[in-house]
């Protein structure tokens, strides 16, 4: 690529924010964002001119934030299993993050990647493992219970 | 597709934009580092390698097409990091308001090669308030005959203001051509000769 990088970060720098948060969580996305741009600022001269930016921003975004996590759970007390699952409670979340983060392990990558990192359900399927339809599957679940957790930033919603 | 309306404000990313300008700086993947100044000659673009100050572009010569220029004839590298404008941006501001006469930084001259170099190299000769001819700037060179050359040398100075093309003006005394357009050069002359030599 011979455009500057500048114009990268200023075009995709909120949408790898969403990807970072969605799944770690607001307070630990902005050292995968940071690893992510310093990530393709380092590949930038080499990558095709082709190349969908975004969607090869996002794939390193994941992977990012997927480290923090591994580095953040080889710090913390280990636990049988991850807290992935913890059944959403009754009163309605106002918190986006949260509300992504009480979603399966499977559904929370799916609605990051596709639903905000914007990536074709079988490129989130080659990141996530699986067949497309089952990645379009997650999404379409994660969606759906986001849609009841956290009505207000889903389509048709009211703000 | 359903899209998620998750909240990024621009605080937030001006704040890892910083994070990010820093963090890539010490690990040296800042080819090309930029900032705009704003100055009496409108938003000047300021651009840097590691060598040093590589780029002045006027807003009229377009911002964008100038950092377009740079990632391909530099590398595509390139970041909002002011940090290493810092020096060259505050005596700009000292020499717009007549505090200063002539500026202390590294140049970084590639975009510039052959006979265009060496009247590059020869336009710090010429001293604050004062002026010289395309003529008298051919002959400096050591080619008194290549005058348009000097001219086409003077208007694609990579760092106008800094290295002063600006004094380099017809043998009638008219400023002539400026890459910052005749207004901006004829201010520039004015600001000298007001401050004095």
């Amino acid at each position: 690529m011979d455009e500057p990088f500048e114009r990268v970060v200023q075009q995709h720098g909120a949408t790898v924010l969403r990807v970072c948060r969605a799944v770690l969580g607001p307070a630990d996305a902005d050292d995968a964002w940071s690893e992510t741009f310093l990530s393709a600022l380092r590949a930038w001269p080499g990558l095709d001119r082709g190349a969908n930016v975004q969607a090869w921003l996002v794939t390193i975004a994941h992977r990012k934030a997927i480290d923090v996590l591994r580095a953040a759970q080889r710090r913390a007390v280990p636990v049988a299993e991850l807290p992935d699952a913890v059944a959403a409670p009754a009163v309605r979340d106002l918190d986006l993050w949260s509300a992504l983060a009480r979603l399966p392990h499977k559904q929370r990558h799916a609605v990051a990647l596709h639903h905000l990192g914007g990536l074709p359900y079988d490129e989130v399927a080659s990141v996530l493992g699986g067949t497309p339809a089952a990645a379009r599957r997650a999404g379409a679940d994660g969606v759906a219970t986001l849609r009841r957790t956290y009505p207000a930033t889903i389509d048709g919603g009211d703000r | 597709m359903t899209t998620l309306d998750a909240p990024v404000t621009p605080d937030d990313l001006s704040r890892l934009h910083a994070d990010l300008a820093a963090r890539a700086a010490r690990a040296g993947l800042v080819d090309v580092a930029y900032r705009t100044l704003d100055g009496p000659l409108g938003s000047l673009l300021l651009a840097a390698t590691p060598a040093g100050l590589v780029r002045v572009a006027f807003a009229v010569q377009g911002h964008d097409a100038v950092l377009t220029d740079l990632a391909a004839r530099v590398s595509p590298r390139i970041l909002a990091a002011p940090a290493r404008l810092d020096d060259v941006a505050r005596q700009l501001d000292e020499y717009f308001a007549g505090r200063r006469r002539t500026f202390d930084v590294p140049l970084d001259l590639r975009l510039v090669g052959g006979f265009r170099r060496v009247v590059v190299e020869h336009l710090a000769d010429i001293g604050y308030a004062h002026t010289a001819s395309y003529a008298s700037m051919a002959a400096a060179a050591g080619s008194p005959r290549a005058v348009r050359a000097v001219g086409t040398a003077c208007a694609l100075n990579p760092v106008p203001v800094v290295v002063p093309c600006h004094r380099v003006v017809r043998s009638d005394g008219t400023p002539g051509q400026y890459a910052g357009g005749a207004d901006a050069k004829l201010a520039l002359l004015e600001l000298e000769s007001r401050v004095g030599a």
